[in-house]
């Protein structure tokens, strides 16, 4: 049946057909709706996984449990992930098992730009890159039966533009595969030093097998001109902007087009550049095939007129390698106003930034979710973010520094108190560990854990705290306040605190600000777009009183996208209000009211 | 399709017989629901279609383009500057902001609606005045449309992008898909109806009418 799918739609839909038994993840854009859609299918036992590097674990377990199995994340996430995966390389595989890798060129939302296509050399796993959805399931479908054969995990391999186009997609059945049988073999599962390093040869020698597999598979194929003038070697997305870009020359261009990226087939190349003229590497960010046709001692070229930064597209490949100009193109002098993404009006997150602002002696750590958002204007609410579970622990880095002598920020002014700030989901994933150290080794930082009840950012899906698994089943909710006095945070310096209540917000941040050693604020409101809560308060809104407003402006300093000023006069966007009452509780005339009722 | 037309297409490099159009607006409007349902009614229609999104942090009031590319084979998901048949802004200034994807000749198709971020609520920033006066002394091909005042007519104004979707899809002559069908798959039930009729306000807005979406396109 033909049906027009996302890349990661036709990931899960591959994962399906091929048997597959196990699934886990961490959500992380663009990666999050592979084990979304992996999870409806009944066949398959899925989980949001507390982190990646568990995802990764739990997925290893069952592979060596004989199920086939899967584990998704973002190339962010694969570094969390990279300990299991480069000793599972070792182990090797019982039932398939496949690592999903969705990195994210252009950096639409991630913290940088790595090119993961490295870690399958690294780790030395094979490796494949699909370039549109029909492959993503084609060769999903195929990758655990490769898993098997070669006794290896299997880096699979998708971008922000693979994993989040559409295209149209022919589907087939499912294959049932039994599980295979669970043999206990320590020489080959337990990685000690003598049997690591016999698997270490092993490796050495898979990696031989697999060049061989590379330069026969069907995932590596040409597809020849009618003259063998130009060759262009590509992989992924960037094939389907090559081939795009050099539509023109017609057929004085031929491809060698890979799917299957480690190893890489080196006879296959060797053999395709010798029957063109000229040859050309076209691939996005790093010089990944590229280094390897020079190692082979073939000219090429590549990067050094392709950029490696930013996401490639078609128009960028004619520019580089067929010298198209730049033409007159449409435009208006009107600059229009930029729209960078914004806390949303009821954010849970916006009365803590509020208060936190008004420090100016403070240095926050912040972290990887919604709340990086504090960080823009007028709250700006943030001096780093690093990545996921850094809130804390660089955090406890800033504190141990700023309570040494001499330490100040550049104008001399000191630095008189360390905030922390991660998310629900975040501090699960990895700040628990950063306060076990902040406990232990007796740092004076302030942690705010800004829990809405919910992985905001990435689409609102389930984590420990949410007491729902991905299936919608009830379960254990984790209780972040008992966790906090579990890592050992004395039980009178952990706050929880209703963050649309100013008041105690305000005591909050001023203990937090004043306390010797570790405290903790937990916040109490689940996120303003949870469905539930949109709809007990969509009749709830604030309204401006215009006879009691003087056009102080101070509401507008909350950084509400529903409060704004139209000639002059302040106004509060019904629509988009729900009430929150943030702005009310600023407001020194008394002249914003929440009106509406409450839905049960 | 006239000869020039092919020819300017190969210029600017589109692979043969591709359109491409993008679909410009603001997190919340719908823009993507809108080139789902396009996609989808292509598909059904024997095209090759390629749908790309951005998301992740459109949900918070930023920018979102969807590009919508259909022929007989279709290769890259993107739609490069100056590549677009078909420029769909559902918010005037993102009109603006994306009228250098419009390829020369192409149409450009505008919904009069403002959605003022942030920086222009607290004063600090301004909207662009005049934009649909400046649009129309630019681009020859430009259809300016009031989806908004019509879906709220219809009694929900979230309901523009179907309306611009139904006018969309006439102007082009597709008029011929089981778009009715493409919604029932795609649309709530509860919220069916209402879509139903903004796709046919929408359409009725280029009923018989010799568009230049189609001639041009």
């Amino acid at each position: 049946m033909k049906e027009i799918m996302t890349g990661n739609e036709a990931i899960a839909r591959g994962a399906w057909e091929a048997g597959c038994h196990v699934a886990a993840a961490y959500p992380g854009t663009p990666s999050s709706e592979i084990l979304e859609n992996v999870s409806r299918y009944a066949e398959i036992k899925s989980e949001w996984s507390t982190n990646e590097k568990v995802a990764v674990e739990v997925a290893a377990g069952a592979s060596l449990a004989g199920a086939r199995s899967m584990a998704a994340m973002k190339h962010v996430g694969l570094n969390v992930a990279a300990d299991p995966l480069f000793t599972m390389s070792y182990i090797g595989s019982n039932g398939g098992f496949v690592v999903i890798t969705a990195d994210d060129p252009g950096l639409f939302s991630s913290q940088n730009e790595q090119d993961n296509r490295w870690y399958a050399p690294h780790a030395k796993l094979p490796m494949m890159e699909p370039s549109d959805s029909q492959e993503c399931l084609d060769f999903m479908r195929d990758a655990f039966g490769i898993s098997e054969r070669f006794d290896a995990p299997l880096l699979f391999r998708v971008t922000t533009r693979i994993c989040h186009s559409k295209s149209v997609v022919e589907t087939g059945a499912r294959v049932e595969v039994p599980i295979k049988p669970y043999v206990k073999d320590p020489g080959k599962t337990v990685m000690a030093p003598a049997s690591a390093k016999r698997r270490r040869y092993f490796l050495e020698e898979r990696e031989r097998r697999l060049r061989k597999f590379s330069n026969d598979c069907p995932y590596n194929w040409v597809e020849w001109g009618s003259v063998r003038k130009i060759g262009v070697i590509t992989s992924g997305i960037s094939y389907q902007h090559a081939r795009e870009a050099f539509a023109e020359l017609g057929g004085s261009v031929s491809f060698l087009k890979l799917g299957f990226t480690h190893p890489l087939p080196d006879e296959t190349i060797k053999k395709f550049a010798s029957e063109v003229e000229t040859l050309y590497v076209v691939e996005e960010n790093e010089p990944y095939i590229e280094s390897f046709v020079r190692q082979l001692g073939i000219s090429c070229v590549g990067k050094s007129a392709i950029p490696a930064v930013d996401e490639l597209n078609s128009g960028i490949v004619k520019r580089a390698l067929l010298g198209a100009g730049e033409e007159r193109a449409y435009g208006v002098d009107a600059p229009p106003p930029p729209r960078p993404p914004v806390l949303c009006p009821g954010c849970s997150h916006r009365g803590i930034f509020y208060e936190i602002a008004k420090y100016k002696d403070v240095v926050v750590s912040s972290d990887i979710g919604c709340y990086t958002l504090g960080v823009m204007p007028p709250l700006g609410v943030a001096d780093s973010v690093i990545c996921m579970g850094a809130g804390v622990s660089a955090g406890i880095g800033f504190s141990k520094v700023f309570s040494m002598p001499g330490a100040a920020r550049g104008d001399g002014s000191a630095v008189k108190k360390v905030f922390g700030v991660i998310g629900d989901s975040t501090f699960f994933h990895s700040g628990v560990t950063g306060l076990i150290d902040a406990v232990v080794n007796k740092s004076g930082m302030a942690l705010f854990i800004m829990d809405n009840r919910t992985t905001a950012m990435t689409g609102h899906q389930d984590n420990p705290g949410t007491g729902r698994t991905i299936a919608g089943e009830p379960t254990c909710r984790i209780d972040l306040e008992a966790l906090c006095v579990a890592c050992g945070v004395r039980r009178e310096n952990v706050r929880l605190v209703d963050p649309y209540d100013l008041t105690r917000v305000r005591e909050a941040v001023r203990e937090a600000y004043d306390a010797g050693d570790i405290y903790v604020i937990i916040t109490t409101r689940p996120c303003a777009l949870i469905k539930d809560v949109t709809r007990g308060r969509e009749n709830v809104s604030c309204q401006v009183d215009g006879d009691l407003c003087v056009k102080c402006k101070v509401c507008l300093k909350v950084g509400c996208p529903a409060i704004s000023l139209r000639e002059g006069a302040v106004e509060i966007a019904r629509m988009m209000c729900n009430g929150c009452a943030i702005c009310a509780q600023v407001c020194p005339k008394n002249a914003i009211s929440k009106v509406g009722e409450f839905n049960d | 399709m006239t000869d020039g037309a092919v020819k300017s297409e190969n210029r600017l490099g589109a692979a043969g017989g591709t359109k491409s159009i993008l679909l410009v607006g603001v997190g919340g409007q719908g823009t993507i629901l809108a080139s789902k349902i396009l996609s989808e009614g292509l598909m059904r229609a024997g095209h090759d279609v390629k749908m790309s999104e951005i998301h992740g942090m459109s949900q918070r009031g930023g920018s979102v383009t969807t590009h919508v590319k259909f022929g007989p084979k279709v290769y890259s998901p993107i739609i490069n500057e100056r590549e677009a048949d078909i420029l769909v802004a559902f918010e005037k200034a993102e009109a603006v902001r994306w009228l250098g994807y419009l390829r020369l000749g192409g149409a450009l198709v505008v919904n009069d609606y403002e959605i003022h971020p942030l920086s222009v609520l607290t004063g600090e920033a301004a909207y662009p005045a005049g934009v649909i006066e400046m649009l129309k002394a630019e681009v020859p091909n430009m259809i300016e449309f009031d989806a908004g005042r019509i879906a709220s007519g219809l009694g929900d104004v979230k309901a523009q992008n179907v309306v611009l979707l139904g006018a969309l899809i006439q102007g082009m002559g597709l008029g011929g898909i089981d778009w009715e069908g493409v919604l029932a798959d795609l649309v709530p039930p509860k919220l069916l109806d209402l879509n139903v009729r903004a796709f046919k306000a929408g359409a009725a807005r280029f009923e018989g009418a010799d568009t230049n979406l189609k001639s041009k396109a």
